[in-house]
């Protein structure tokens, strides 16, 4: 059997299986915690699904009620990134923008910011015309006013990704890539061996960040945990000028537009391709993907005549609430599960890394996850 | 129209050999083809040009045949989707259309290899098959300030077909690395099966010769101008240039097969490029999808005009037209002129291996859209990136307008040597759909 | 550079002057024949640019063509008198397009 080097001395050990965001995130917080040695596996390489190409939205505008505690601290944390991981991660707070089409949809954005600052936030504020316009000048006559978070902004995934890496590698966490686990097992002095395709590690702890691929690992151990799957569709464009700073959503379509430093455009919106899991393949709908492009074109006139120049889907796991799962396993004490971010974790994963990190350290954290726990959709089944 | 038996893309000789034959076989087929005239690469504006010779007596019944088989062709049309189950989309006259097909046939033929030496990126710098294309639709030739450097049969033979017009160049550079007959005299024994190959080969070299046009090999040439090419250096010497044609031979266009989730490609080590997975009928890894032509491998134009009656009595068959017996019997000839075509192959590829990517220079470009040089693709490399989708990541290499096509095989074969390991086991650029770019307008126009 | 071995019958234009072609031909091809070799400046450098391929796959023969940008000289096929400009840099709006 396969050990970790490192193990003189009375380092406690722990395995991440997942090198996405949310499993390099976790790795890096605990390795930073005194005593503990982590492993992360990963059946591919680093960042090979979601993680490295979703669309970069670091967002708190319109979350979920229950998600935005973390997203606050995400928040913060995301201002101060390089000095987590050492690289500005090509984080902007150029705002995040959702634009009122109706009348309906501003009076939705009212209720909205009602409700957010009853929980005690203020971040999210309705702006009118005018100032829509001021933001987004190449937007549409017919957008009358907008949903805004003008401190929220965007990072470069893939960018993220590495620089994550990095710095786990720099804290001491062991990356091993092409490692397939196959199985988890209990042993008689309470630690888990992780068994893979290419022998075991054994772990006092073990997170499964393993994303689309999650439920499967909770499955070894006999937990069953209903999680879908999806594929959301991107398109991105050939460069244009610069012509809007902020990341645009709208409040009742299905939207996420953003033009990047290199002047090309990602367009997304959570658009669903067609995913095949066991292949770990995903297709894009060019039908589908369409819509993303006619709302694009309707609120930007001045994209009709962009070129499309790739499209793509990142296969992630999709709540049914869409809301993540974070939580000690039922079934096997030290297994804790971090999945089912449901296309909108990447925000959130300096800020459910480290809260993960402390389940596994001291079976507890004051960071607000508590609303996440799977037993939401296990026990009402 | 929503629905056709057979879609063939590429109006190639194998193109256009498919469509013929279902046509032939009852099919209702729609041909798509980005150019203006049927002929693909090889036989480009056949119809316009006056036979000259037994290639373009070929090209030309090809395409009578094509003309008169009654597929609903459409020129100038660009394919950039094709989902599971069939269904195909395409850019023509500035708008996006789709269409479900039985079964699709794609006979999408080559890519010139890129040739990146220093200076590459220059106006002026161009590829020999550029030139080709050039000669064929518009009758131009080369003159003045003009070279031709690489290797390979093209070469030779645009070489002949600038001379037999009345053109000129300075000199043709050949940078074929020492040792190539040694190597390919192995498979010399099986090449003389289809001997027309081997002697004509080596009557072009002579016909250059005699023409004037020196011959001088070298192993560095590097390409130099402010803005444009102004000259060419040949091992350390300087001569005065203006136009810079390239070959270092051809390569099987994957996008579209790369592209299809499912669709299995392997390392082909003999042609050092990859190539879909294909059994001899042209069936891909994926139920429907047939491949033909040099896109499933490079075996010149008779070899595709072959493998697209081949694949077309294969769809035949598949779709209930013909018996499995019935399919073996009527290819029975078409089968044995296909495997005789194909047998001087493997002479070739030994003769002509391509210049290796290890001795390209670190400050060389190789992807020309991103402007990404070797040295930043070994830079990634030492950073830990195994593949051609990690590099890509981080140095942007192959995300450009071109999406990988010209600097796909490079970047591979950089990636490989730098790590030191087999090609085979270097993941290659995966493609994603759109493979051609369209606007946002012209797919929005779909979702209505 | 290049020698037409075959006579021209129409003219387009070119960054505003007169160039000879034939109908039909590539866009490219035409350029390439008045000896023009510089089709577009690059969006990430500025550089000049020529067509390499002139088969579709390279992306180096851009130019804006009768308004429309980014667009594949050697796909594009000639009428008499349309008008071609270098294409500089990455797409950019014209006024029209202008929404602000």
């Amino acid at each position: 059997m396969a050990r970790t080097s490192e193990s003189a001395g009375p380092m406690k050990k722990a395995v991440v299986i997942g090198g996405g965001l949310h499993g390099l995130s976790t790795a890096l917080h605990l390795q930073r915690t005194p005593g503990w040695q982590v492993t992360v596996l990963e059946r591919r390489h680093v960042g090979r699904h979601s993680s490295g190409v979703n669309a970069g939205g670091v967002r708190r505008l319109g979350r979920d009620l229950r998600e935005i505690a973390l997203s606050v601290v995400s928040a913060e944390m995301w201002a101060g990134i390089e000095k987590i991981v050492g690289d500005d991660c090509g984080f902007r707070a150029t705002g995040q923008v959702k634009v009122a089409e109706s009348p309906a949809d501003m009076a939705k954005n009212e209720a909205r910011v009602a409700a957010v600052k009853a929980l005690g936030w203020s971040h999210e504020e309705v702006v009118d015309q005018a100032e829509v316009r001021r933001l987004l000048p190449a937007v549409a006559p017919h957008v009358i006013g907008a949903l805004v978070t003008r401190d929220d902004g965007s990072a470069d995934p893939m960018r993220t990704v590495m620089a994550f890496r990095r710095a786990a590698e720099q804290a001491g966490v062991r990356i091993i890539e092409g490692v397939a686990v196959t199985g988890l097992r209990a042993t008689a002095d309470g630690t888990i061996i992780v068994e893979t395709d290419q022998g075991g590690h054994e772990a006092e702890r073990v997170a499964n960040c393993a994303g689309a691929w999650a439920t499967r690992v909770a499955r070894m151990v006999g937990e069953e945990i209903p999680c879908g799957v999806k594929a959301s569709m991107m398109i991105v464009t050939e460069r244009l000028p610069p012509f809007c700073d902020p990341t645009v959503g709208a409040t009742s379509r299905s939207l996420s537009f953003k033009q990047v430093a290199n002047g090309t455009v990602v367009i997304g919106g959570g658009h669903q391709g067609v995913n095949d899991v066991a292949a770990e393949t995903s297709t894009v709908l060019f039908g589908s993907l369409a819509h993303a492009a006619r709302i694009s074109c309707e609120l930007f006139p001045v994209m009709k005549g962009a070129r499309m120049v790739r499209s793509w889907a990142g296969i992630e796991a999709r709540t049914a609430d869409e809301v993540p799962i974070i939580g000690e396993s039922r079934a096997m004490p030290g297994l804790f599960h971090s999945f089912g971010f449901s296309g909108h974790g990447f925000q959130l994963s300096p800020a459910a890394g480290a809260a993960v990190a402390e389940l596994l350290a001291r079976g507890a954290t004051n960071l607000p996850i508590a609303a996440f726990h799977q037993d939401r959709f296990t026990r009402a089944a | 129209m929503s629905e056709v038996d057979i879609l063939v893309l590429g109006a190639g000789p194998a193109g256009m050999a498919a469509a013929t034959e279902a046509r032939a076989r009852g099919f209702s087929v729609l041909v798509l083809d980005e150019n203006a005239r049927p002929g693909g690469q090889v036989h480009r504006a056949v119809e316009a040009r006056t036979v000259k010779d037994g290639q373009d007596r070929d090209g030309a019944k090809l395409a009578a045949a094509f003309r008169a088989s009654g597929a609903d062709y459409r020129p100038d049309a660009t394919l950039w989707a094709v989902e599971p189950g069939g269904k195909v989309f395409w850019s023509e006259g500035g708008a996006a259309r789709s269409i479900s097909a039985k079964r699709l046939i794609l006979c999408a033929g080559a890519t010139e290899r890129p040739v990146p030496i220093p200076g590459w990126t220059l106006p002026g710098v161009m590829t020999v098959g550029a030139a080709q294309i050039a000669l064929k639709t518009a009758g131009m030739v080369p003159e003045g300030k003009a070279w031709i450097a690489g290797q390979g049969p093209l070469l030779w033979l645009y070489a002949n077909q600038v001379v037999a017009r009345g053109g000129t160049v300075q000199g043709v550079i050949d940078l074929s690395p020492p040792g190539g007959l040694a190597r390919a005299a192995w498979h010399l024994p099986n090449a003389l099966r289809a001997p027309e190959y081997l002697v004509k080969g080596l009557a072009w070299q002579q016909r250059i010769r005699n023409a004037g046009i020196p011959i001088r090999r070298a192993t560095r040439l590097v390409a130099e101008g402010d803005g444009r090419l102004e000259r060419i250096v040949i091992d350390g010497w300087s001569r005065p240039a203006d136009l810079l044609l390239l070959h270092d031979g051809v390569v099987p266009n994957t996008q579209v097969t790369r592209a299809i989730p499912g669709c299995a490609h392997e390392w082909d080590a003999g042609q050092r490029c990859w190539r879909p997975t294909l059994d001899e009928w042209g069936n891909t890894t994926v139920e429907g999808v047939l491949v033909a032509g040099d896109s499933g491998g490079i075996g010149g134009a008779k070899v595709a005009a072959l493998a697209g009656r081949l694949a077309a009595m294969e769809a035949a068959r598949a779709l209930g037209r013909l018996t499995v017996d019935q399919r073996n019997a009527e290819a029975g000839r078409t089968r044995l002129e296909w495997k005789r075509q194909r047998a001087p192959r493997r002479f070739l590829d030994a003769l002509f291996p391509p210049l290796p990517e290890a001795a390209i220079e670190d400050s060389t470009i190789i992807c020309r859209c991103e402007e990404v040089t070797a040295g930043r693709l070994r830079g990634a490399v030492a950073l830990g990136c195994l593949g051609a989708n990690q590099t890509k990541a981080f140095t942007r290499a192959g995300m450009g307008p071109c999406q990988g096509r010209i600097c796909g095989p490079a970047v591979h074969g950089v990636i490989a040597a730098a790590r030191g390991v087999d090609p085979a086991g270097v993941d290659p650029f995966r493609t994603r759909f759109p493979t051609k770019p369209l606007t946002l307008g012209e797919l929005a126009a779909l979702a209505s | 550079m290049f020698r037409r071995t075959e006579p021209t019958d129409c003219t387009i234009s070119w960054e505003g002057r007169d160039i000879p072609a034939r109908a039909g031909e590539s866009l490219a091809v035409t350029l390439l024949a008045a000896g023009v070799t510089a089709f577009r400046q690059t969006p990430v450098t500025g550089t000049e640019r020529g067509p390499l391929c002139l088969m579709g796959a390279c992306f180096d023969c851009l130019v804006e063509l009768d308004g429309q940008q980014n667009v594949q000289a050697c796909l594009a096929p000639v009428r008499p008198g349309m008008v071609a400009a270098m294409q500089r840099g990455a797409r950019h709006f014209h006024q029209s397009e202008d929404a602000a």
